[in-house]
């Protein structure tokens, strides 16, 4: 979505509420927050024309922080909501964020089916790879040799799930990693994701300090993406496949048409319709 | 001899064109003035196995079948005894079937009903192109006394398409079934059309539901097909994109319930149909429609349960989980269409009633009347609308989404309203919808959402009440059908009763059953539920007088009016 001239300009805080948000100390959803707020207002959308929808988890609180309409639903269903606003509402800014629980576990369907829809919206995750709200439980990116859970004290022993990678396979238009605690950095990719047609997914690394302190470490881990972003996905697969999952920047850019069935209305009124009926 | 309502079965082997034999049938009578219904059933196989048009002729309105199958014609033989506990008959019925039609199943032997030929093969072959089911139909025509012309005229125009060849072929044999049923034994014929002023609609109770969605304002649907709640949502997809609106198919009930509160937060009416495994899997974000206060609808088509069940095959068994299947405490609409044209009044009041109380609604529709089709006269548009109650003016202070109002309706802005944004939330919040679980606060919501329900004017709708006496008939749902029959035939053998028919199931009104059962001595509950579902709800919700019975039993045969008679006649 483009800024026109006359759009009046607006700041980040224009875009937060007065809610001080739950999350512990350090969380990186608080930078997270502020790469989103700081992305709309350098898009310059006013407040009331953005959707942000999300599930349930730490992450998925975000929505009340915000001063823009928002849906904090149920649990893995982020998607399927933000699908009815964009399809019903497609002038708005429809953005869906939430956890890596929340989208590869237990709304794992939704994700792939919404990457091969390609609704023109924006998905943010933040990827701490664990259950935050329920307490440190493995999540679908955890990985397997993970022992500090009480649910699975052996480590899960189950290969980790590569969102970047199956984005790619289900169809996504954008792929995008980010990192929270580069705050700017994630707000020009945020940017990007929501200025992109079609779906566009952003994994950020979101370090969980409570249940995974050693996620703090994560800052020295990322790097930037070596090469520009590719639009040939056999090339985005090869080099997502081989990356060492802290490479942070624009990975995929498709150029896929937007899924946005017409609403012209070929009758008048419904009354038009009920001649079938009459015999 | 003439009888006002004339009941036949067309079977036959797949490929033998039984329902095109029905629904020209259906449509020739209605045609002719009088009014038709019609069920199908079919063998087990996905597609093209053996199948049974079952219809009922009738001069008055008719939306139920009766005790027994006057005619059962059969175009061939093959499996056709699978239908055998679907077609009551007496020894006054008659059975015709064509000799070089197979073996003739023992199971329809057991009739004792009358039986002669109609050598469809022979028949057909005699007639350049002909066709055994137009045979059928001609003979059935003939046997009845449906008028040659009206009969011809839908032959001509169905097949306008296929050719004149085509065309030719089906008219003479339709002619030669007419001319052959002249020599068989007489069945009763239909009394004379009442004449009808107006032209009768052909519709199924899910065409009707689809029509009552968007009459209502439905303009945005999410799918996920389910037999047998797919057809309400495959005659939306055509018919909202002509109106605008938009479906999308969902990839499970999870999403499309979930696309249907986005698209309804987003300020569209919204409304996704299922059955009983996909209401299942939505119960979880019903409740979030409750909580969230964003106004959905989903049509229930129910179906033999539990799990998979008989998907093809009604039942009333739903009647829990669509009271029940939410967690906490969750108030709710569940509304219940009692004839396959009500349908569309209880859908669109569904719709109308889920938007001005910006809750969840339930449409408890089933197999039986989904699935089946009538000639109705049509149905007038009753005026119910999806309209919400939304914010006015510049936003003065900080939006209060869920404002705690004395009738329990806060205002509801949508995207887009400057200075109204706010977090719709399923977590427990306060009035600005910020997230809560204070003790005032749960409870004030609590409160705010079961008032508005419980405060709303519902008007009459709540509940069909005909009749009077001192016996009263409580039922809801498809078996209304057979009940009101019953009691026709009650009050015609010298009884008095009456019948109320439950249409508002939740919220309940137990003032207004109390009046309606005022006097009342005898109370017989009429349900298609093993568990006796509707007569716990009754005995849980509400007062009744006198001495109570319950009449229940599961499906997937359907309930007849003399086993309700039976119970009134024999309750001394
Ligand atoms: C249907 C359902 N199942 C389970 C839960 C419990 N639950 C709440 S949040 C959550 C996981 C959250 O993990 P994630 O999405 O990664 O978010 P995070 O807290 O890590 O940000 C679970 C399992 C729930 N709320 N609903
Ligand atoms: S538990 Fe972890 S994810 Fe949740 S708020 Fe605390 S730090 Fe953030
Ligand atoms: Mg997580």
């Amino acid at each position: 979505m483009e800024a026109t001239s006359t759009c009046p300009s607006y700041s980040a805080r224009d875009y937060k509420s007065e809610v001080k948000p739950v999350w512990c100390p350090g969380c990186g959803d608080y930078s997270v927050l502020g790469s989103i707020t700081k992305a709309l207002a350098e898009l310059s959308i006013p407040p009331e024309r953005v959707a942000l929808v999300s599930g349930i988890g730490c992450s998925s609180r975000l929505p009340a922080y915000t001063n823009v309409f928002g849906f904090h639903g149920v649990h893995g269903r982020a998607l399927p909501i933000a699908t009815g606003i964009k399809v019903s509402r497609p002038e708005l800014t429809v953005i869906a964020s939430g956890g890596d629980g929340d989208g590869f576990s237990i709304g794992g369907n939704h994700f792939m089916h919404a990457c091969r829809r390609n609704v023109d919206m924006t998905y943010i995750v933040m990827d701490n790879e664990v259950y935050g709200m329920t307490k440190g439980q493995a999540s679908p990116t955890t990985a397997p040799d993970w022992e500090k859970s009480k649910l699975t004290p052996q480590g899960t022993g189950i290969n980790p799930f590569h969102p970047l990678v199956i984005a790619l396979a289900a169809g996504a238009n954008f792929i995008a990693r980010g990192f929270s605690g580069d705050q700017n950095g994630t707000a020009q990719l945020i940017t990007e994701a929501i200025r992109h047609p079609g779906f566009s997914f952003v994994q950020l690394l979101s370090p969980c300090v409570t249940f995974r302190p050693e996620q703090r470490d994560w800052k020295d881990m990322v790097h930037p993406a070596a090469v520009d972003p590719t639009d040939d996905p056999a090339r985005a697969a090869r080099r997502l496949m081989t990356d060492d999952g802290f490479n942070v920047g624009v990975l995929y850019r498709g150029s896929r048409k937007p899924f946005q069935p017409e609403r012209q209305a070929s009758v008048d009124s419904v009354a038009d319709l009920e001649k079938e009926f009459v015999l | 001899m003439t009888a006002r309502s004339v009941s036949i079965t067309f079977a036959g082997s797949g490929g033998a064109g039984v329902m095109t034999a029905g629904n020209m049938l259906l449509d020739a009578a209605g045609r002719a003035g009088w009014y038709a219904y019609m069920t199908r059933s079919s063998g087990a196989q996905i597609r093209g196995g053996e199948a049974a048009a079952m219809m009922r002729l009738s001069t008055s309105p008719v939306q139920s079948h009766d005790d027994h199958f006057d005619v059962l014609v059969a175009i061939d033989w093959q499996n056709v005894g699978r239908f055998s506990a679907e077609i009551p008959m007496t020894s006054d019925g008659l059975v015709l079937g064509d000799p070089d039609g197979g073996d003739f199943p023992e199971q329809i032997g057991a009739k004792g009903a009358r039986c002669a030929d109609i050598p469809f093969k022979k028949m057909a072959k005699e007639i350049e192109g002909g066709r055994p089911n137009m045979i059928a139909l001609g003979a059935v025509a003939g046997l009845v006394g449906l008028p040659e012309d009206a009969v011809l005229g839908v032959v001509r125009d169905s097949l306008a398409k296929k050719g004149e060849a085509a065309r030719t072929a089906s008219e003479a044999s339709v002619r030669a079934g007419m001319a052959f049923a002249a020599g068989l034994p007489a069945c009763p014929r239909l009394a004379a059309a009442e004449g009808q002023s107006e032209r009768l609609w052909s519709i199924t109770g899910n065409e009707a539901a689809g029509l009552g969605a968007v009459r209502g304002g439905i303009r945005f649907v999410a799918a996920y097909p389910i037999t047998p709640g797919t057809e309400v949502l495959e005659w939306l997809a055509p018919n909202l994109a002509k109106l605008g609106g938009v479906l999308v198919q969902a990839e499970d009930e999870l999403a499309s319930i979930n696309q249907i509160i986005g698209a309804s937060y987003a300020g569209v009416p919204s409304l996704t149909a299922t059955s009983g495994p996909g209401l299942a899997l939505m119960t979880e974000s019903l409740g979030l429609a409750v909580a969230s206060e964003t106004p959905i609808t989903v049509v229930n088509v129910m179906r033999g349960g539990p799990s998979t069940g008989i998907p093809v095959k009604s039942e009333q068994s739903d009647l829990n989980i669509a009271l029940y299947g939410l967690h906490g405490d969750a108030p709710h609409l569940v509304v219940a269409p009692n004839s396959l044209a009500d349908c569309a009044f209880s859908t669109q009041w569904a719709v109308h009633l889920a938007d001005s109380l910006q809750t969840a609604a339930i449409v408890l529709s089933d197999q039986s009347l989904g699935q089946s089709r009538a000639t109705i006269a049509p149905p007038l548009d009753p005026g119910f609308r999806a309209i919400r109650l939304m914010p006015e003016g510049e936003a003065a202070e900080r939006y209060r989404r869920y404002t705690n109002t004395a009738s329990g309706v806060s205002p509801m802005a949508v995207p887009g309203m400057k200075g109204y944004q706010y977090t719709a939330d399923g977590l427990e919040h306060n009035e600005y919808g910020t997230p809560s679980s204070a003790a005032a606060d749960h409870s004030a919501q609590l409160d705010k959402r079961l008032r508005k329900l419980a405060v709303h004017d519902y008007g009459q709708h709540w509940a069909d009440i005909e009749g009077d006496g001192d016996i009263a008939v409580l039922t809801w749902g498809s078996t209304t059908g057979p009940v009101r029959e019953a009691l026709e035939r009650f009050r015609a053998s010298g009884g008095r009763a009456r019948l109320v028919s439950i249409r508002l199931i939740s919220p309940v009104r137990p003032e207004q059953l109390a009046a309606a059962l005022a006097g009342v001595a005898r109370v017989l509950v009429v349900e298609q539920s093993h568990g006796a579902q509707f007569h716990r709800y009754l005995r849980a919700h509400y007062d009744l007088p006198g001495s109570v019975r319950a009449f229940h039993r599961p499906g997937p045969l359907p309930i007849r009016p003399n086993e309700i008679f039976r119970q009134l006649a024999d309750w001394s």
